[in-house]
């Protein structure tokens, strides 16, 4: 994008002043280069977001922000319901409440490099992966409804995890008022056999090295160490989120007029709070969250249960659990004092600062982590949020690396074997079932994360604690 | 009698198939046909192949798929959507469609086979069909275009 279009508030922050049918700014964190290279159509879409009613202060975009569908990916958006504010399936997107889960090891590189191919292997066998694969869970109806409920807890009483795992999962690994009953049969279906499985595109699992510290207090307080290395995970709520998105995508842009909404773009659907679709949408849509929670946290297990094969009695306690695809309640200061508002957060993840009181007592002091997952060949980073993202963006951060080529550009440019063969001679283990799957996530399809982190925490949205590089990806 | 070739359909499209269009993070699918029905085929070849590719797979089973909606173009993301429903609940690909539309109403068929990730090599599943970029139009030389951006 031409920066001219925008007024320069700092060297991180752009502002499109509200004009015509903006209700409120449009604001972009990010470097000059991040933005000069993110595609016009974030500033289309993001000026689009400010059009819906009930918006309040602005509409924002993460360094990471790229094209999406309706929203960009990394907008934040925030709704009150108050004042005829919406809920939009198009700002949660399809893979509702998608996320990283990283657990700690305490290993160090090399006890990985001694067992790394025979672990690779085991990993890639245990943890169901790629399109067409099956968890070894088979939900009935009742067993359905209860996983929908109860998310990571649920997950925990079917004998996958530890009692202390819930403590470092946002929300405590629950969306409370979920609603089961408002997910339909077809969402379901999808999702009967899909519990444990990692899925494709960019999802993975990999095992990433600890390799700088920039925050040694922080680090200390999240008990990671250089040199060190954790385990980390990449996924959603599976087939069951896609089709609620699918089906209450469809559903609200066909009653928009009806709600008198005008939306420029068809994608950008949704209904108001207050009415019967927007809060059917809301219950479906947290028991969506906790499909994806249930997910994370069964994987978690399954990683678990293949390391105790090579380390028997290993822990691997969770550092933390955030989703980067929600909408979510919350309250936060406006001009006019603290107010219950609605923030979307597509492709952003929740960056809360110290003393919040919903981060975990251990990190209290610190402030929540902020797991940001890069290319599988470059790095991945640990942030902490920081008070001032509450003013900033709802407390909000970026989420990841964000692609810079499309899918067809990079199987052009890269092949498969090519990029493990590549990754190999650089020391990373890359298992997948599907070599045209490696192709298109060839770490040169991805944006340099180190700028969008250092970005991230230039206009104080997430501090930076530590740098990882994966050792070892499984790959859908 | 000798009939002679079948004439040619004053409509006829030169450009039949499918094509992806750019799209940084996801993918655009495009189907090109003489007619709605016939660029609904094509988009949904365009669909498999963000997938496998298309030629690949055995068309060894039909599954049958009807959908209903009040407008052209969100029946296109019906239809696609419904293939993506047959995808994931039957652990299927598919390589071949045939879709019929009547009014409001599309009845077609996609004939494909069990996933096999070795033969196949799917490199990502999709999550669903947007309205984004959604457009089902006739140009000036006859081709009806159906497309979206497809989330992967």
């Amino acid at each position: 994008m031409d920066p001219g279009r925008f007024e320069r508030v700092n060297d991180t922050t752009w502002r499109i002043p509200p004009t015509g049918p903006m209700r409120v700014p449009a604001i972009i964190y990010g470097g000059e280069s991040l933005l000069r290279d993110m595609d016009d159509k974030v500033g289309e879409q993001l000026v689009n977001v400010t059009t819906l009613p009930g918006i309040v202060r602005a509409a924002y975009a993460m360094p990471d922000a790229h094209w999406g569908y309706g929203f960009p990916i990394g907008g934040v958006a925030a709704f009150d319901a108050g004042d005829g504010g919406v809920i939009s399936a198009g700002g949660v997107g399809f893979d509702i409440s998608c996320g990283v889960r990283t657990h700690r090891t305490g290993l160090g590189r090399a006890e990985i490099e001694r067992v790394q191919a025979p672990l690779a292997d085991a990993l890639f066998q245990h943890v169901p992966v790629g399109v067409g694969s099956t968890g070894r869970i088979s939900l009935d109806p009742r067993g359905m409804d209860a996983m929908l409920a109860g998310g990571a807890a649920w997950a925990l009483a079917e004998g996958y995890g530890d009692q202390r795992d819930l403590d470092y999962i946002e929300d405590h690994g629950q969306a409370r008022d979920a609603e089961p009953e408002a997910v339909s049969e077809r969402a379901r279906q999808r999702q009967r056999r899909e519990m444990g499985t990692l899925g494709s595109g960019n999802h993975y699992l990999e095992i990433q090295e600890i390799v700088e510290v920039l925050h040694p207090e922080a680090a200390a307080t999240y008990g990671l160490r250089q040199g060190e290395c954790v385990l980390t995970i990449h996924c959603g709520s599976r087939g069951l989120g896609h089709q609620i998105g699918t089906e209450f995508l469809r559903e609200m842009a066909i009653a928009a007029p009806e709600f008198g909404i005008e939306l420029p773009d068809r994608e950008l659907a949704c209904a108001p709070i207050r009415s019967p679709l927007g809060q059917r949408y809301i219950g479906a849509m947290r028991a969506a969250i906790n499909c994806a929670l249930a997910n994370r946290q069964i994987i978690g297990q399954l990683a678990r249960d293949v390391l105790r094969r090579f380390w028997p009695g290993i822990e691997l306690p969770l550092l933390f659990d955030v989703s980067h695809n929600t909408c979510k309640l919350e309250t936060h200061a406006l001009e006019d004092g603290p107010r219950e508002v609605w923030v979307h957060r597509k492709g952003a993840t929740r960056s809360l600062g110290p003393r919040h009181a919903t981060v975990p007592a251990a990190y209290r002091d610190t402030g929540q982590p902020v797991l940001i997952g890069g290319s599988m060949g470059t790095e991945s980073w640990v942030l902490a949020g920081l008070e001032a993202s509450e003013s900033a963006a709802f407390s909000s951060a970026c989420h990841g690396a964000g692609r810079c080529m499309s899918r067809t550009q990079a199987r052009k440019r890269w092949g498969g074997r090519q990029v493990v063969d590549t990754l190999a001679a650089a020391g990373i283990t890359v298992r997948s079932p599907s070599q045209r799957g490696v192709a298109e996530e060839a770490p040169g399809a991805y944006k340099d994360v180190a700028a969008v982190v250092e970005a991230a925490e230039q206009a104080g949205l997430a501090a930076r604690v530590a740098r990882l590089k994966p050792v070892v990806c499984i790959k859908g | 009698m000798n009939p002679g070739p079948p004439p040619a359909r004053a409509s006829a499209c030169p450009d039949i198939g499918w094509e992806h269009f750019h799209h940084v993070a996801d993918v655009g699918v495009r189907g090109i046909g003489s007619t709605p029905a016939e660029a609904f085929e094509q988009a949904a070849l365009a669909l498999t192949a963000v997938i496998t590719e298309p030629a690949g797979v055995r068309p060894a089973a039909r599954v049958d798929i009807e959908c209903r909606a009040p407008e052209l173009e969100l029946l296109l993301v019906d239809w696609l959507n419904a293939i993506v429903f047959e995808m994931s609940t039957r652990r299927m690909l598919f390589g071949a469609f045939e879709v019929r539309i009547e009014g409001d109403r599309l009845a077609g068929q996609a004939r494909g086979e069990p996933v096999e990730a070795a033969r196949h090599q799917p490199a990502a599943e999709v999550k669903g069909a947007t309205l984004s970029e959604l457009r089902v139009r006739q140009d000036a030389h006859g081709c009806w275009r159906a497309q979206c951006v497809v989330d992967v």
